[in-house]
């Protein structure tokens, strides 16, 4: 992720404001999403104006929490949406804006002249000099290249006949552009490899059927919580998955996984089921029941949207047979349900009608191969085998 | 609840969760979520919120029988006299 455009502020100058305030809503490459506050403190100063976009990692907002006299230039700056919206990779600086330090972008004085002088955004540049510092050669390329990653074509609103819509509209183009860049960059640098395996699914829907019959109707399950549950045991077992590729492959401490909410104006968001494998099935359906809404009301907040570590896609009822995912960088997997349905299953020499997915997984040639990613399917596919052990 | 109030609230419920389409527009036979575009997870709030706005139990084993309008209205009528 490269730039976010601030959309609206939620709080005024001089609000008193709390740990987990939502205090602006950002429009990124992952879609819309809601800034929280990690601390107390009085808001001081709005640093950008509503509509600005402005590269990740800009101070947005400075927030005094009463510890130090304040002045412009010595307060600590706050930098809200810091964990939320960069990405590691993504080390920028404006020269308007206060940065923290360390966080300088290391550029030759020739590169930055050129770069100045060409209004090349430095901060969207990968350096190939010395510690990864940008040099000349960099910033020519840029410049050959036009700048492709910042060029995002702004939308033509030709749907200006419902205007009671127009909020929405506007969210769905953000959502169209986010999609487009967060896909292009997949499919440009990750090496996706891909496998499939039919499982049946008889047992699991047996299972969920009988849990279903003791449950009131608010409390009722969709296979696919059992499908998530079933994710992240097998990641449990193959946490190589459970990882980004940033400089090499990193292993998450947690399991969360992302789960893939289609909108239905077009565009999809991919909310986070924080702490999957700690979750029960009837915990999983219920955090679904809650993101879904509210990722289609770009209700979310940035915590949802910025700590997955796997994602899912799932066709579900009447749809496709099989879904071949496009892995969300830095993550380096994806795992796809097609639809639930009945085909004809061979097993111990019999050949039975039985409910069966088929189950597809991409994943980052970069980070593991095929042998990992067939550990993995093979660990889902023993537990969707016994649904009572979820 | 006559057949004609149960027939508005299906089209407000439905409505609400397919706000860009007519839902009285339905042909009887139709496959409701395919018309309307209905996914599982809406097609459960659908249930939900039928079940919960006309005070009736719909066990997951009738499912199949809310898939379009004619069964939907029948299935709700014969449940409502109850």
């Amino acid at each position: 992720m490269e730039a976010g455009t601030l959309v609206e502020w939620r709080k005024q100058t001089g609000e008193l404001l709390h740990r987990g305030d939502i205090i602006a809503d950002v429009e990124t490459q992952k879609g819309l999403i809601e800034i929280e506050v990690f601390e107390e403190g009085t808001l001081e100063k709005l640093l950008v104006k509503e509509g600005e976009k402005v590269p990740v990692g800009t101070v947005l907002a400075l927030i005094n929490d009463g510890k130090a006299e304040v002045s412009e230039s010595t307060i600590p700056a706050e930098e809200v949406p810091k964990q939320e919206i960069h990405p590691i990779e993504d080390r920028v600086e404006t020269p308007h804006e206060k940065i923290e330090e360390g966080e300088r972008i290391k550029i030759s004085p020739l590169a930055r002249k050129i770069a100045e002088a060409n209004q090349v955004d430095i901060s969207l540049l990968k350096g190939t000099g010395p510690e990864g510092s940008i040099v000349k050669k960099d910033v020519e390329e840029a410049i050959s290249e036009g700048e492709k990653p910042t060029q995002e074509p702004v939308k033509k609103p030709d749907e200006t006949k419902e205007i009671s819509a127009k909020p929405a509209t506007a969210n769905a183009n953000a959502m169209r552009m986010a999609v487009a860049a967060a896909m292009s960059k997949s499919n440009r640098e990750i090496p996706h490899y891909y496998l499939e395996k039919r499982m049946d699914m008889s047992k699991a829907m047996d299972w969920v059927k009988e849990a279903n019959k003791e449950r009131p109707i608010q409390k009722r399950l969709l296979p696919v919580a059992l499908l998530i549950k079933a994710v992240a045991k097998a990641l449990d077992e193959v946490p190589d998955l459970n990882a980004t590729w940033e400089n090499g492959l990193q292993r998450k401490n947690e399991i969360n996984i992302g789960f893939v909410v289609s909108l239905r104006s077009g565009g999809i968001v991919v909310p986070a089921i924080l702490q999957t494998d700690s979750k029960t099935v009837d915990e999983i359906m219920e955090t679904i029941n809650d993101l879904i809404p509210r990722a289609r009301a770009f209700k979310l907040r940035s915590s949802e949207l910025s700590q997955s570590t796997f994602t899912i896609t799932s066709i579900g009822e009447g749809g496709a047979d099989k879904v071949f995912g496009l892995i969300y960088p830095p993550q380096v997997g994806i795992v796809g349900f097609g639809e639930i349905s009945e085909q004809p299953f061979a097993e111990d020499g019999m050949l039975g009608i039985r409910p069966v997915v088929d189950v597809t997984l991409a994943a980052d040639h970069r980070a593991t191969d095929g042998l990992i990613g067939s550990r993995f399917l093979a660990a889902l596919n023993r537990y969707l085998q016994n649904p009572e052990e979820l | 609840m006559t057949e004609e109030e149960i027939k508005k609230t299906v089209f407000q419920l439905l409505q609400r969760i397919a706000p860009e389409t007519d839902p009285s527009r339905l042909m009887p036979e139709e496959n409701i979520r395919e018309a309307l575009n209905i996914d599982s997870f809406d097609a459960l709030q659908f249930i939900v919120s039928i079940s919960e706005k006309l005070n009736v139990d719909i066990p997951e084993e009738d499912y199949g029988k809310t898939s379009n309008l004619k069964s939907l209205l029948a299935y709700l009528e014969k449940k409502v006299k109850k």
